[in-house]
């Protein structure tokens, strides 16, 4: 299907259905329950779990394939959701332009601090870039203000009138795809079950199924089997006849443009922006995503994002009187323990859980959650026939 | 002329002069070997050819052009091949894989944007990395990953890789270095194949004087940066001046 084999081909629809599916399968406690704040599948947080996907895929083609470390990635993201939000407010509210928009310039930013920092590899490189993000995130932040709105970032006016747009003077435009608003949802209640179903939902769904589709391909490429050989064995590879350095260029640009487009949707999704969505901890986080759920393999990376942006959003909001509403059940002193013992790792804590986490999966699974999730079903599988398995071990990325 | 004509090469490297003056000229389809003791500036020889140094006066010549100055992926696309000391292959990658790469690099040059093809469709190439994995018997081990072979196997799929593009001239750095006897062995049995075969001019830097004895043509001893001699293996063998570079014996 598709060019694809079988198992990718299974392995697409499988994020297909999923993606499409996700606003039910992410609500699975009635509203009124206790449970409901653990539900996730409002509009807000599941296209940030898309976006983050498609950041994070982007990234793992460059980090998963080639091995190189880039710790400034989030400029990209940020070079993005400016070049959107100007598209936005100088010519039209349809979302597409502004997002071809974000990935042209992040790629061009891309091709200009690849050709700079992959002059060095290893830390050198991953430290080039970073600087590189943080001096973007400065200027943006100080002398591009004209361009960038500084400290207070850009965000749609009433003042905007962009040129193919017919907006009442003194309405504040609204993103859209030809004439469909993102932030339209249609709401289905089913007993005491509750789902949204939202515009711009599905419109990042789509561009994650279709970048996660070019992701396959890539892969499953020559271009991709040479990225692997970069990471594997540079010197074999320029006594074979290969030059490395434009490969690496050329992934390096591809994950810039992924990078860009999530950035595009951002804005599609919300539309302003501040520089702070350059910041260190945003490149970071994208790394903390591809190793968690499993760097240089497929669906990893979609899983950690969804895990990070999932504990961010739902563990956070857990906070002390919801635990005492909780254990109310326990007698008092014995209560008060337990939300003391608790309380660190939920609510403002969250960060120590997800510490936590990545600690366990980088010491005890270095091949993120998938390997987890392999683990498990060998052990399973190892039950029934009897057999030892002879899966490949996937390879921790450095 | 040779194939490869090294015409008066110079390298030092700060005080030491590692090459002096070096004449060589490889004949096509013959096996040249270059022997000397430690430190008699073979490897550094070797970097020369392949662009890994660059001489600091002198010419490299292959096939009637210039090495000089070009990159070591550009001299490989010329026709040279080389095989290292310790065996450099993919070690995360397959057999297969490891085979389908040179392929990919003749057919498609240094670079090559091909992300959307699939790597399972390349079924001519597939078929030619098939032919030469019997060859070297490693056929029935082509889904295994590189790193997890053992010595002997990675030095032959390193062969294959080389062999595979049909290299005009093939590098041998020390072939046998650190191998038992009976892999040795198995390495030169399976030298002496490939030279009866194909047409393919080879040249060896061996330690191992049985390696060198068993396939060289022609032989060139390298002394503290000069060579010494260049004969048959025959004349070689009893040469005053070989002696004394190897023992120290006064001829």
């Amino acid at each position: 299907m598709l060019g694809l084999r079988k198992k990718d081909a299974g392995l697409l629809l499988l994020v297909t259905v999923l993606t499409v599916m996700a606003p039910v399968l992410l609500n699975p406690f009635p509203v009124d329950s206790a449970m409901a704040q653990f539900n996730a599948g409002y509009p807000d947080l599941m296209q940030r779990f898309v976006i983050f996907g498609i950041f994070a895929i982007g990234f793992n083609i460059l980090f998963g394939l080639t091995g190189y470390l880039s710790f400034g990635h989030a400029a990209f993201l940020g070079v993005g959701s400016y070049a959107t939000i100007w598209m936005m407010k100088l010519l039209t509210l349809n979302i597409l332009p502004g997002i071809f928009m974000a990935i042209v310039f992040a790629a061009l930013f891309a091709v200009m601090v690849g050709y700079i920092s992959l002059r060095r590899s290893g830390i050198y490189f991953s430290i080039l870039t970073l600087a590189f993000a943080q001096m973007s995130y400065a200027l943006a932040y100080s002398v591009l203000t004209p361009i960038t709105g500084g400290e207070t970032g850009l965000q749609i006016k009433p003042t905007d009138t962009p040129l193919l747009a017919n907006l009442e003077p003194g309405e504040i435009g609204r993103a859209s795809l030809f004439g469909l608003e993102m932030s339209q949802s249609s709401i289905i209640r089913m007993g005491g079950w509750e789902f949204t179903l939202n515009v711009g939902y599905y419109v990042c769904a789509m561009a994650m199924i279709l970048a996660f589709y070019m992701a396959i391909r890539i892969f499953r490429s020559p271009f991709g089997m040479m990225l692997r050989a970069v990471k594997s064995n540079q010197n074999r590879m320029y006594y074979t006849g290969l030059n490395a350095r434009p490969y690496t260029l050329a992934a390096f640009v591809i994950s810039g443009m992924y990078a860009g487009l999530a950035g595009g949707l951002m804005v599609a999704m919300d539309t302003q922006v501040g520089p702070e969505r350059m910041f260190w901890t945003a490149s970071g986080e994208v790394v903390l995503m591809t190793i968690l759920g499993g760097a240089g393999t497929l669906i990893g990376p979609v899983l950690g994002a969804g895990m990070i942006k999932y504990m961010e959003n739902i563990v956070s909001k857990i906070n002390d009187q919801i635990l005492h509403t909780w254990f109310a059940f326990l007698p008092d002193g014995l209560e008060d323990a337990v939300v003391a013992m608790i309380y660190p790792f939920v609510g403002k804590g969250w960060h120590l859980t997800l510490g936590l986490m990545f600690m366990a999966v980088v010491i005890f699974l270095p091949g993120g959650l998938l390997e987890g999730g392999d683990r498990i079903r060998n052990a399973f599988r190892r039950k029934r026939t009897g057999k030892e398995d002879t899966a490949k071990q996937r390879t921790p990325a450095e | 002329m040779g194939i490869l004509e090294v015409k008066d090469v110079n390298k030092r490297f700060g005080g030491l002069q590692a090459l002096g003056d070096v004449n060589l000229s490889v004949k096509e389809n013959t096996v040249h070997a270059i022997i000397g003791p430690n430190g008699a500036g073979k490897s550094t020889l070797l970097n020369c050819l392949v662009g890994k140094l660059m001489p600091d006066t002198g010419s490299v010549m292959f096939a009637g052009q210039s090495v000089l100055g070009r990159k070591p992926y550009e001299i490989n696309q010329m026709g040279i091949s080389r095989v290292f000391q310790t065996p450099e292959i993919f070690g995360d990658l397959t057999v297969m894989e490891n085979m389908m790469i040179p392929l990919l690099a003749k057919r498609d040059g240094s670079f090559r944007m091909h992300a959307y093809e699939s790597v399972e469709d390349e079924k001519d190439l597939r078929g030619e990395a098939e032919t030469m994995l019997t060859e070297v018997k490693l056929l029935d081990k082509q889904d295994m990953l590189g790193s997890s072979m053992s010595r002997g196997d990675k030095r032959r799929l390193e062969m294959a890789m080389c062999l595979i593009q049909r290299p005009k001239l093939l590098l041998l750095d020390e072939p046998t270095a650190g191998m038992a006897r009976a892999d040795t062995n198995n390495t030169i049995d399976l030298l002496k194949e490939i030279k009866e075969k194909r047409d393919i001019t080879m040249c060896i830097i061996e330690h191992d004087m049985h390696v060198v004895f068993s396939l060289a043509d022609r032989i060139t001893v390298l002394a503290q940066g000069t060579p010494l001699v260049e004969d048959t293996p025959e004349n070689i063998k009893g040469h005053p001046k070989v002696k004394e570079a190897y023992l120290g014996e006064a001829a």
